[in-house]
């Protein structure tokens, strides 16, 4: 290709990170082009889930209005299962029916990075898809452009942003970071099925286009160390189970039967009667947290969102919003890089010290410890929901025992299962993991 | 009321797909009058057997230059006919001919065709159809404004009745005069399927094969089956791309759309653009090793298995059955 | 050789259509639209045309402002330059036949390709009706084509065997599958594509004749189930063949 092809910046993915910064990118006048394997951007990403919308109301100021969006979660709720019960932690507001909606939404990826990838080609930003990325070019240790499929055709810039998602080759071949280490990793099944609009706002008590999130644990994932989860759409239901490769190969699970277990279980099941099935996909999701993080830039590369392992693994499950923040601030590492003329790594590595003092790095460092920690007490998850929910099962059993004495055994028994001293000490250890 | 309809042949045979369109033409007529038009050379002795159908009249166009199709010579005949009997609808079978036919007649006529329908009706003097669109995805209702209406009938979805031999019909010669130079495409030579070869899109039972056939050769136990079931054999894209199959045998959107009471799926995983080739079919079997694959939600009867062994083992089984 | 080639943005066949609110046409806000798979095969062949023979291959299509889209596609494949006549019709073979013909009457070309059908409303038909507007012969659903001297000759299946035809040029020949293995567009013709021309064609269409009244979905296959594993099901099966389903 001719010198004058030559871009500012590529972009290797169009999911939230590689748009969020390819628009950043395009506003400031950088030409930037976006390299997506997809049929269409979002195409690779079928399935719907929670999108936290903080940046992209800076990007794209009330972009409910005009958007794909499901809904807005006004509800959500964290529960456990055991075998054939639910405890649950609840909540509603009307509090979050006000814009910007508590900046939570719930989406279906095609659709939504699709018209997102419109908006970044408005700002002026090249969107191919149907290219996949196959090779980093390199000029010694300096990364110059990239090489496509099919076709072979060769693309250069002064600096490449790798966007590409949890399989991040190209932070390998660069050398940041060894192959995945299956401790670190998740794998999520997802399956968006259809429901008519009404059902939907009956059965979860909805009005019009309010939304929920239920995150469920214990028995939702066979009592691994992950979760399951509902999300509600317009007209159809994002549900799912991840949990990481170690502990589903340890109890030698397969994630579509943990899917079709969580679907059939007592809690879940009336939720989902009568939906038909849409869209499967199973994908992984780097949960390495603060501690594993990949170093983050070399000369001419930056890595953003789950290529660079920024996923908020905890109850929060977060990645969407950290994809889009990193995608910025590494657009704007690019941008300050191009007034200096200057795309060396020295020059790029303002980019981890943006994250370390954004909302981030802070998060991941706050809950560092708590996956390490879950691992090594995996009778929280396993345990607990059958030995809480057995207790409230005895507390509420309708029998002519008098309660006194029913409250005495249901002491007695949880003292004998669980010792007021270990729960305190499991209580003690989340609370610091959690710091 | 009076509906024309074109009686396509090929070598001194009358289509099944034809047939159909004249029963369908009967039915959608009542006791108004149903005119065939036949063309080609030396056919004129068999068209009045299409009188059993239901054709009150038939017209028998003959000619040198029309013994084999060809759209300009076709065109042109079924015009002259259109314009002499003047129908208030014209039907034609939805068959490789008649679909290359009809647009060209209706943009002679400057009216619009339905095309590949398989519902037929009169609203208040237009001819109304249903269509299958977005590959059988969606089923269209739609009226054609214009006189007459000219429709394509989808082989199969409309049903030949019983021939009623007490039935006559006058066969009238109507002539067109044509020469070479009418003609600007012409049809050089012809390459016929080998003989007893079933027709995809007529054959009551297909066996059809995928890429979980593996190899060329394997397609001998469907083969086999196929004989003693008398079906035709299918494939799906895999297997044609992979070059074990012509095109000419690929169901699905970009190849045929099959109707038959029995379609076996043999390796087949149920691909949306092979389903959109034969989910009409009346009995549906898919014999695939994984238990999951998609062609099994659609399949009234699944068996999950190696089809090298379970398809012999059918053949075997329908055999001792006969 | 001047070649032209019809091509129309149609939905993927991946998705699964939905009705719009008017009950009359599909829902499009969320649907992927792609270049027709059948005027892959046009295009393709007209290619190779021009790679053997010289030229130049122009893409038309009539259609909305989206539809664009499919001619970038079109021009990152190799084709030179493209037309695009704005227009709502799409139901209507006839009215479309005679828009196309009224949008190239300033240009004359050797060889006019289309893709056998639509992937939208399945017609199969515009390709014949524009050859008729244009008064030149046509070829339709060829699985094989030859270019001579100021002629083609084109294998075309039925059913039961194959024809071979032959044509004068110019001609209307539209492409079935089987025809040839469309490329992919290379990085470089994607990007070549954003700087060819887009001439967009004015012209008034034709009022159609056709009124489209109702979209329904047709009667969904329940799902049947699962007779057995392996050849110990056969038995089975074939008394639920005979029994049953009847059909043997
Ligand atoms: C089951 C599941 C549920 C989740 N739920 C939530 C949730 O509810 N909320 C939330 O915030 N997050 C959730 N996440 C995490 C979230 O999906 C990710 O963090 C987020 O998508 C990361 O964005 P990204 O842009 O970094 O990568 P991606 O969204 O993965 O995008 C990467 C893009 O790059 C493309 N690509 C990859 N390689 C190449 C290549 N070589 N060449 C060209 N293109 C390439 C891909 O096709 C893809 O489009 C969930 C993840 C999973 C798996
Ligand atoms: C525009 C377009 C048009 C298309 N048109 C068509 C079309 O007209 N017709 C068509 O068919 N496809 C069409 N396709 C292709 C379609 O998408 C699928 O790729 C194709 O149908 C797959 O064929 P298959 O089922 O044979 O192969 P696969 O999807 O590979 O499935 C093979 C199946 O065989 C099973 N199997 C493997 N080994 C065995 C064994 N020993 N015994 C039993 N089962 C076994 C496997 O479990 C699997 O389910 C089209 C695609 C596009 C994009
Ligand atoms: N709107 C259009 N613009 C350009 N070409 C078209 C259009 N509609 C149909 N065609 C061509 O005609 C072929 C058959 O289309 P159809 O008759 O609609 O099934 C297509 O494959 C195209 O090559």
């Amino acid at each position: 290709m001719s010198e004058e092809e030559k871009f500012d910046c590529i972009i290797v993915g169009a999911g939230p990170a590689g748009l969020s910064a390819a628009i950043t990118l395009a506003k400031a006048g950088v030409e930037v082009a976006v390299l997506e394997r997809g049929e269409y951007p979002g195409a690779k990403n079928v399935m719907g889930g929670i999108l936290f919308t903080t940046i992209l109301d800076k990007l794209l100021p009330d972009f409910w209005e005009k958007a794909p969006v499901e809904r807005h979660i006004t509800h959500r709720r964290f529960s456990l299962l055991s075998k054939d019960s639910e405890i649950a932690l609840d909540f509603k507001t009307a509090g979050y029916n006000e814009p910007p909606y508590n900046h939570t939404w719930s989406v279906l990826r095609a659709k939504f990075d699709r018209w997102f990838a419109e908006q970044v080609e408005e700002a002026g930003a090249m969107i191919i898809p149907g290219m996949m990325v196959s090779e980093l070019l390199m000029d010694g240790d300096r990364v110059v452009g990239v090489k496509t499929e099919p076709g072979g055709d060769e693309l250069n810039c002064d600096v490449v942003i790798s966007a590409e998602g949890v399989n991040s080759f190209l932070a390998e071949q660069a050398g940041l970071r060894k192959q995945h280490d299956p401790a670190h990793m998740a794998v999520a099944v997802k399956e968006v099925i259809s429901l008519p609009q009404e059902t939907i706002e009956d059965r979860f008590h909805l009005n019009d286009s309010e939304g929920c999130a239920y995150e469920i644990f214990g028995q939702a994932v066979q009592g691994t160390f992950g979760s399951g989860f509902v999300y509600t759409n317009k007209d159809s239901l994002s549900i799912g189970v991840g949990s990481t490769i170690h502990d589903m190969k340890r109890h030698k699970l397969n994630p579509n039967d943990v899917l079709e277990g969580f679907k059939k279980h007592p809690a879940i099941a009336p939720l989902v009667r009568g939906a038909e099935s849409q869209e499967y996909a199973a994908h992984m999701i780097p949960e390495g947290g603060f501690h594993h993080l990949p170093k983050l830039t070399t000369n001419g590369l930056i890595l953003t969102g789950d290529a660079a392992g920024l996923i908020n693994a905890s109850h929060y499950h977060e990645g969407s919003n950290l994809a889009m923040a990193s995608g910025v601030m590494a657009a704007e590492t690019v941008i300050a890089a191009k007034e200096k003329g200057d795309f060396s790594d020295a020059s790029l590595s303002t980019y981890r010290q943006k994250l370390d003092d954004s909302f981030v790095l802070k998060d991941l460092k706050k809950f560092q410890n708590l996956s390490k920690f879950l691992n090594e007490n995996p009778h929280l998850l396993r345990d607990y929901p059958d030995i809480i929910s057995g207790m409230l099962k005895d507390y509420f059993t309708i029998s002519e025992k008098p309660k006194a004495v029913i409250e005495k055994e249901v002491m007695a028994k949880f003292k004998k299962e669980i010792g007021i001293w270990n729960i305190g000490k499991d209580l003690y250890k989340i609370w610091r993991a959690m710091r | 009321m009076k509906v024309l309809v074109f009686a396509e042949q090929r070598a001194g045979e009358f289509r099944k797909a034809a047939i159909e369109a004249i029963c369908a033409a009967r039915r959608l007529d009542g006791d108004g009058e149903v005119v065939a038009v036949v063309i080609g050379k030396g056919i004129a002795d068999k068209a009045g057997q299409l009188a059993a159908y239901g054709a009150d009249k038939i017209l028998s166009i003959e000619h040198d230059l029309l013994d084999l199709y060809s759209t300009d010579g076709y065109t042109t005949s079924l015009q002259k006919a259109v314009e002499s009997e003047n129908p208030d609808a014209v039907l034609l079978a939805a068959t490789a001919m008649g679909r290359d036919l009809a647009p060209r007649l209706g943009a002679r006529l400057d009216v619009p065709v339905l095309a590949d329908v398989t519902e037929l009706s009169w609203v208040d003097g237009n001819l109304q159809a249903v269509r299958p669109v977005y590959a059988g995805k969606l089923m269209m209702t739609v009226k054609s404004n214009k006189t007459p209406g000219i429709a394509t009938t989808r082989p199969k979805a409309f049903l030949a009745s019983e021939p009623d031999q007490g039935k006559t019909a006058s066969v009238t010669s109507f002539d067109v005069s044509l020469s070479e130079d009418d003609l600007k495409a012409k049809v050089k030579q012809i390459q016929s399927e080998a003989e007893g070869m079933i027709e995809l899109t007529e054959a009551d039972f297909i066996v059809s094969g995928g890429r979980g056939m593996k190899a060329a050769e394997n397609f001998t136990v469907l083969e086999d089956l196929a004989k003693v079931l008398n079906a035709a054999i299918g494939a799906s894209r895999a297997a044609v791309d992979s070059g074990w199959r012509t095109h000419s045998e690929q169901v699905g959107q970009t190849g045929k759309v099959v109707a038959p009471t029995l379609y076996i799926a043999c390796g087949i995983s149920g691909a949306i653009q092979h389903l959109a080739g034969m989910t009409s079919s009346k009995v549906i079997i898919a014999i695939n090793k994984d238990p999951d694959a998609p062609i099994f939600k659609i399949a009234d009867y699944g068996i999950v298995g190696d089809a090298m062994e379970v398809v012999p083992a059918l053949t075997e089984a329908i055999k001792a059955a006969k | 050789m001047n070649i032209l080639v019809c091509v129309k943005h149609v939905p993927d066949t991946e998705t699964a259509v939905k009705i719009g609110a008017d009950g009359k046409s599909i829902q499009t806000q969320d649907v992927n639209f792609i270049l027709n798979p059948y005027d892959e095969f046009a295009l393709e062949e007209a290619l190779k045309i021009k790679e053997a023979k010289g030229g130049e291959v122009t893409l038309i299509t009539a259609g909305p402002e989206e539809a664009k889209k499919s001619l970038r596609t079109g021009l990152a494949m190799g084709a030179d330059k493209a037309m695009h006549i704005l227009c709502d019709e799409s139901h209507d073979s006839l009215a479309l036949a005679f828009c196309l013909a009224e949008g190239i009457k300033d240009e004359s070309f050797d060889l006019i390709l289309c893709g056998k059908q639509a992937m939208d409303e399945d017609n199969a038909q515009v390709p014949i009706m524009l050859a008729d507007k244009l008064g030149l012969p046509n070829i339709s659903a060829v699985i094989k084509l030859e270019i001579g001297d100021g002629t083609a000759t084109a294998h075309r299946e039925f059913e039961g065997g194959t024809e071979v035809v032959e044509t004068s040029l110019p001609a209307v020949i539209s492409a079935h599958k089987g025809l040839n293995e469309p490329r992919y567009a290379s990085l470089k013709g994607i990007m070549m594509a954003k700087k060819k021309e887009i001439k967009d064609v004015s012209c008034t269409c034709a009022e159609s004749g056709l009124e489209i009244l109702d979209m329904a979905y047709p009667p969904s296959r329940a799902g049947g189930r699962i007779v057995g594993e392996g050849t110990d099901a056969v038995p089975e099966l074939v008394k639920l063949l005979r029994e049953e389903a009847k059909v043997i």
